[in-house]
Order: C-alpha cells, then sequence, then structure tokens
C-alpha cells in the first residue's frame, strides 16, 4: 500500500492536526503517532502552519496576544472538520477560545465553532471515531501520569486505560495520586521553581513507588517535566507520551533518554 | 496582621525546608481529600447539590441589598442589633465600643476568619481588653503568637510537640507543672483552662456561618461547643461576620450545610451547628443580655456585577486549599495573610490590593483540582487567570517576564520566521544534548535547570518533517 492510498479517508473525517509547539519543537516521534493513529481511525490528516494556540500569553494575563494568536489559529483550521492534538492542555485552551471574544462577535462564533470541534487525541479516537483497540506492542509495566487540563478540563481518564489494555505486552500498574498536578503549569514552573520543584519530586515518588518501569502521559509538558526530573535522580524509568506506544513507534529513545 | 504576601516566593522557600511543617502538611493531605471523598461517595445526590448551593449563592448575590436588609428587621425584631461595617476599621470600632460600652476586660472568642480580616484581637489588647481564643486550635496559635494557616485547621502547621511545649510554657500560672505529651491530656489541660474563662468573661464573640434573613439567626458551625459556650455565657454576645453569609431561609441554610460538612472535614455534618436568634428572652434561663451582629463588607460589595463576583459564593469550607498541591507543599502562611490556598488567592488581591498581593494569583499550575472539589463551584481558575490579566494591564507583572512573553508572542504571529527559527533551535538544543540527549544547565532557564535535566528535542521539528513527507508523497503520486 502506498502512502497516497493509506491516507485516503475512509470515514471521511477531514482532521486538522495542532502538533502543539512543545511536540514540534521537541519531540516530532510524538505527532507522527497521532497521524499513524487517526490514520488507522480511517482520517485524512492536514497539518496547517501552526506556531503556538496561546496558552502562555493568556495564562499570563495577556488577553490580546491571545485574541491575535486565536484568531491566527482559528484562521488556519477552521476549514476541517475537526481539530485534534495529542496535548489536553493545549485543546484546552482551544475550548477556552470563545472567552476571549466580545459576546455576540464575528471572531466570537468562529472561535465556538472551533472550540465545538477540538478534541484531545485518544478522547478523538475513543469517543468520536469509536476506537475499541490498538494494533501495537509494548514489552513493558506501564504507569499513566493523568493530566490536568486533559483530565478536569476535557474528562480524558477512561480513554487512554482502554487503549492500553489493548496493547499486548503491556501491563499496566496505577500510581498512587495519579491525579495530582506534577508541577509543570506552563510558566509556572519558572515563576516558582522551588514550589514546582517539590510537586514533581513528589510525583516522582509515585511513580517511582509503583514499581512501572515507563511513565505515560497526554501532555508533554508534564513529560518532560517529570522526565527532566526522574532523569536528574538517575532514574532508569522511561517516559513516553502514551500515543508512542499506542501507535507502536516506541523505537525512538525515550524522552531524556541518551543513544 | 502583617501582609507578607509580597515576599512569597520567600516565604514558600521558608515552609518547603521547615521539616516540621513538611510533616504536618503531609498529614493534611493524607487526610480531608479522602475524607471528603467518602463522604461525597455516601451522597448521590452531591452534585445536584452543588449546583443548587451555586444557584442558591447567585440569587443570594443578585439580591444582596434585599436579604441583608430582611435579615437586619429580622435580628430587630428579636431584640438584637445589626451594625453595618464598611471597612476592617469600622468593625473594630464598633466591637471595641461594645465591649467597652458592657465594661468588659475579658472576651472570649469562637473562631472567626473575619476577626482575623479586621485584626480584632491586637486592637482589643491594644485597648485593654483581653482577647481568649477559645478554639483549640486558636488557642495553640494565639499562645504561640502566631495566625492560622489555615481556615478551619487553623493549627494544622503545630505537631504535639510544639503544642506540648506551648502548653507548658503558658500553663505555668495556672500551676500546671508537669509538662503534657499525650493529645488526650492536653485538651483536658486546655480544657479546664478555658472553662474559667468562659465564666469570666464579659463578651463573647463568634463568627457566623450563615446569617438567616427570614429568621433573623446566626448560624455556627463546629466541633468542639466552644462556640457555644462562647456565645451562651457572656452577658453580650457579638457575632462578626461578613455581608455575604446572608441566606434567605432555614431551608436554605440547610442546604449549605449538608454541603459545608461533607467538603470541610468529610463529616456529614459538624458536631455542633448552633442558632442564635437574639438575646435572652424573659422566659429563657440563660442566653446573653445584648445581640449584636456586625456585618463587614471590607470590598465585597465592590464584587458584586464584577469579573469576580463568583467568589462571594465561598461559604469558606476549605475544600480548595485542601486539595491545592501548592498549598499541600507550603502551608498557610506563606500566602502571607488571612486567607490562604486557591480561595484566599483570589480574596485577597481584593481586599489588600492587587498591587500587594500580586503573586497569589500566579502562585497556581491552574491543575483544577480546587474548582473540581468546590461545593458551590467557584471557577477559581478562572478568576485567579482575571486577576493575572489585571496584572498585566497595570504592568505589575516583572518587566523580564513580560518583555519575554511579548517578544515570543512577536515571534508566534510570525508562523514564516518561527518555523525558520525552531528549525535552527531544535538542532542546536539537540547540539547541546549530545549523546546523553539532555541538557544539564539552560540559560534563561536556570528555575528549571537547578533541580531538572531538560530533556533535548529530536533535532527536527516536526512541521519540517512533514513538510518534507508530503513533498515525497507527491513525487510517489507523480511518478
Amino acid at each position: 500500500m502506498t502512502e497516497s492510498t493509506k491516507r485516503a479517508p475512509a470515514a471521511g473525517r477531514r482532521v486538522a492536526l495542532l502538533a502543539t509547539c512543545l511536540v514540534d519543537l521537541f519531540r516530532p516521534t510524538v505527532a507522527f503517532a497521532a497521524v499513524k493513529l487517526l490514520e488507522d481511525a480511517g482520517c485524512h490528516v492536514e497539518v496547517p502552519v501552526q506556531t503556538c494556540c496561546g496558552q502562555p500569553a493568556f495564562n499570563s494575563g495577556d488577553r490580546a496576544d491571545a485574541r491575535a494568536l486565536a484568531e491566527q489559529l482559528i484562521a488556519a483550521f477552521e476549514g476541517c472538520d475537526y481539530v485534534v492534538g495529542p496535548s489536553g492542555s493545549c485543546i484546552g485552551m482551544l475550548r477556552h477560545y470563545p472567552e476571549l471574544f466580545e459576546a455576540g462577535s464575528a471572531w466570537q462564533v468562529r472561535a465556538a465553532a472551533l472550540a465545538d470541534k477540538s478534541y484531545e487525541l485518544l478522547a478523538f479516537l475513543v469517543d468520536v471515531c469509536g476506537v475499541e483497540q490498538v494494533d501495537a506492542h509494548y514489552a513493558g509495566c506501564v504507569t499513566y501520569h493523568d493530566s490536568c487540563s486533559g483530565l478536569r478540563e476535557l474528562g480524558v481518564k477512561a480513554q487512554p486505560r482502554k487503549l492500553l489494555a489493548s496493547v499486548s505486552g503491556l501491563q499496566l500498574k496505577e500510581m498512587e495520586e495519579a491525579e495530582i498536578c506534577c508541577g509543570f503549569g506552563g510558566t509556572f514552573c519558572i515563576k516558582y521553581p522551588e514550589i514546582s520543584n517539590r510537586m514533581v519530586s513528589d510525583k516522582c515518588a509515585s511513580i517511582v513507588a509503583s514499581g512501572a518501569d515507563t511513565l505515560l502521559a497526554g501532555d508533554l509538558g508534564c513529560l518532560l517535566n517529570i522526565a527532566g526530573k526522574l532523569k536528574r535522580e538517575g532514574s532508569t524509568i522511561r517516559v513516553r507520551h502514551v500515543a508512542e506506544v499506542l501507535a507502536g513507534v516506541a523505537d525512538e529513545p525515550a524522552i531524556g533518554d541518551g543513544e | 496582621m502583617q501582609l507578607t504576601s509580597p515576599d512569597f516566593p520567600r516565604n514558600a522557600a521558608h515552609a518547603l525546608h521547615d521539616a516540621a511543617l513538611q510533616r504536618a502538611l503531609g498529614n493534611l493531605k493524607a487526610g480531608f481529600p479522602g475524607k471528603r471523598a467518602a463522604a461525597v461517595a455516601r451522597l448521590p445526590e452531591f452534585e445536584a447539590l452543588r449546583d443548587l448551593g451555586r444557584d442558591l449563592k447567585n440569587h443570594i448575590i443578585e439580591h444582596l441589598d434585599y436579604y441583608l436588609e430582611q435579615f437586619e428587621a429580622s435580628v430587630q425584631r428579636q431584640g438584637g442589633q445589626v451594625h453595618w461595617a464598611r471597612d476592617a476599621e469600622e468593625a473594630r470600632a464598633i466591637i471595641l465600643g461594645i465591649c467597652q460600652r458592657a465594661g468588659a476586660k475579658t472576651v472570649t472568642k469562637g473562631k472567626s476568619m473575619v476577626s482575623e480580616e479586621i485584626g480584632l484581637n491586637e486592637h482589643l489588647a491594644a485597648h485593654g481588653i483581653e482577647p481568649i481564643e477559645t478554639d483549640l486550635g486558636e488557642y495553640i496559635i494565639q499562645l504561640r503568637g502566631e495566625h492560622p494557616s489555615h481556615i478551619i485547621a487553623p493549627a494544622i502547621h503545630v505537631n504535639l510537640d510544639q503544642v506540648s511545649d506551648a502548653f507548658h510554657q503558658h500553663h505555668q500560672q495556672y500551676g500546671k507543672h508537669e509538662r503534657q505529651t499525650e493529645p488526650r491530656a492536653l485538651m483536658n489541660e486546655a480544657r479546664e483552662i478555658l472553662r474559667d474563662k468562659f465564666l469570666r468573661a464579659d463578651v463573647g464573640i463568634t463568627g457566623a456561618n450563615f446569617c438567616i434573613a427570614e429568621t433573623g439567626q446566626t448560624v455556627i458551625v463546629t466541633n468542639e461547643g466552644n462556640g457555644d459556650l462562647t456565645q451562651l455565657l457572656p452577658r453580650v454576645h457579638i457575632a462578626i461576620t461578613s455581608i455575604e453569609k446572608v441566606v434567605p431561609t432555614l431551608e436554605d441554610a440547610a442546604t449549605f450545610i449538608r454541603l459545608l460538612a461533607r467538603s470541610a472535614t468529610g463529616q456529614e455534618i459538624s458536631v455542633y451547628t448552633t442558632f442564635s436568634a437574639g438575646g435572652r428572652r424573659a422566659e429563657d434561663l440563660d442566653g446573653p443580655e445584648e445581640f449584636h451582629v456586625v456585618l463587614l463588607d471590607n470590598g465585597r460589595s465592590q464584587m458584586v456585577g464584577g469579573e469576580q463576583q463568583d467568589m462571594l459564593r465561598c461559604i469558606r469550607c476549605s475544600a480548595c486549599m485542601n486539595h491545592c498541591p501548592v498549598y499541600g507543599a507550603i502551608g498557610g502562611h506563606a500566602y502571607g495573610w488571612v486567607y490562604p490556598g486557591p480561595m484566599g488567592s483570589v480574596l485577597t488581591p481584593q481586599l489588600v490590593g492587587i498591587e500587594h498581593a500580586a503573586h497569589l494569583p500566579n502562585a497556581s499550575t491552574f491543575c483544577g483540582r480546587c474548582e473540581s472539589v468546590c461545593p458551590v463551584r467557584i471557577p477559581l481558575p478562572r478568576l485567579l487567570r482575571n486577576w493575572r490579566a489585571r496584572e498585566f494591564e497595570r504592568h505589575l507583572t516583572p518587566q523580564g517576564y513580560r518583555f519575554g512573553l511579548r517578544a515570543w508572542a512577536w515571534l508566534t504571529r510570525r508562523p514564516a520566521l518561527y518555523c525558520g527559527l525552531t528549525r535552527l533551535g531544535a538542532r542546536l538544543l539537540r547540539w547541546l544534548g549530545g549523546r546523553s540527549r539532555r541538557i544539564r544547565s539552560l540559560p534563561l532557564a536556570g528555575g528549571w535547570s537547578a533541580w531538572r535535566d531538560m530533556p533535548a528535542p529530536q533535532g527536527r521539528t516536526f512541521q519540517a518533517l512533514w513538510a518534507e513527507r508530503q513533498r515525497a508523497a507527491g513525487m510517489e503520486g507523480k511518478r
């Protein structure tokens, strides 16, 4: 099968992939894993030119820049049937877009339309595409960190676990306090590094105590934070985005691991 | 109390290195959330009750003037008096005036965060009136010369050893020379000493969790019974509370009581829920001769109709701080004023001015756990974000941070330039990572690299790789 026939839209869903700025810069593997999972679910994937969703501006109180970035992203992405991203945090930001604009304005209507069709990757695969299982193998014992925005703003909890259960060779061991924040918080980790460090230390202790050899999560911000801490502590626990394991592309070195 | 919120980072660093405090916070995290979750699990309609609580509070706030006037009329009907205090200074003056007219030498106090907000104890003491805290936690921190670090568990930061020390030091004057170390013995000692204080107090001051407009009652929700002795035994009872505590009916108070203890301590109902309706009547055997309610505004009425209005729904249960990972890391004193945790980080800037509390709304990862447990569904992250927007507008955001943010925003609005620079950045950082693929020290990100490595990028940006893949697929298609 050639690339072009493989990507023919089976269910006719045109999905614009929001790779997210962190994945774009740090870990393209995650975006390619997302593309594979979406294509396997019968979607046609497009990648509009993109920079950032504007969340750092929004969460820093810079409404004008947040609005400008929202307009840029809406214009680039609104032509597709769905916007899907491998991040609860960035998709959560897209769901906030309508609050940036005056009620009833043309931009607010467009923002609301975009928010309505924006989905976190795993929620989209399970809840919209009806994916029940993936065709992947992973030899390891994993534990799953529930990233805050995905969990509490978008209700992502059961979907990753459902799909992970279908990965052959994979055993899931839940950690204590999987739902507690890892302390990343975007710019929080730079503004209040000592508090952030305490939070990520507690998170790493929960991960180590779980006995798992791999930590998975759905947001690269959390993963860079946790991997950075685990590696500084000398841990051998592998850290990966959940999409890498589900797509069966976990051959690249794990996050923060050497060659 | 002295405001130390501007020193938040230093306060937090101090707290993180306080081993005793960290042990105490570990107990808090292990206790309250689990108890709340169990209580919520036992009440199937809890989520619907939260909706009801939110809607009721919204209705009250929209008709605040009406219910406050109704409450005043109802209190007067029972022979009590309502005093309106615009700010802390007025509230202190009103309470001091009542105490002085009563010829008070000592006043007993039930637990009240509003009395902390107005700095009542210091004011009374400065005018020769001895305030005696009777809630055990409040009593302990009063002996230690501290302020509450939590709104319902004020001495949560104090360990048993420290309580023993405080009692041993301060109870010698009552002939208690033996240093007690068992919780039960310590409690009995405090009870014995406080019993005498209750009997000798001239005025009793309590807070009020609710003020019921239709009946003119104030309600306190407690677990120790000290509030009842405080308000029943002295000749004068003063309830000090804030205007948003008014509820229309007894039935409505019951709704909030069902939410409050479950959210706070995981109890279905607190040990004591006490309704006070005016002073002693002719046929009553006991009760105070005078009943005063002091209603504090202190900037709250300005929140009505504004973007922070939802904060007025707060019923002071403490669930937000009990579930907050930042509070759990640093405790309440680091926040630097009366109200800590997420609710405090929204309220404190309102009450003391955002320019004096600029750190507080920023000291959150927006993890949203606070909002997910709030019994009246206050969107706390959104309200914190609103404060950040006010700070940004008023140039209170640190200049370096502001500059970095604006420069980044400028770049992200130029996709071609952004994509070019990130391609270079990905290569540069990949090179810095070397064979370990980790960067141990990063310029401009010392806060990160002091405690963590920075995983290096894979080397190419996704968009660059995707464009290549598209070109390859296109060529294959043409072949």
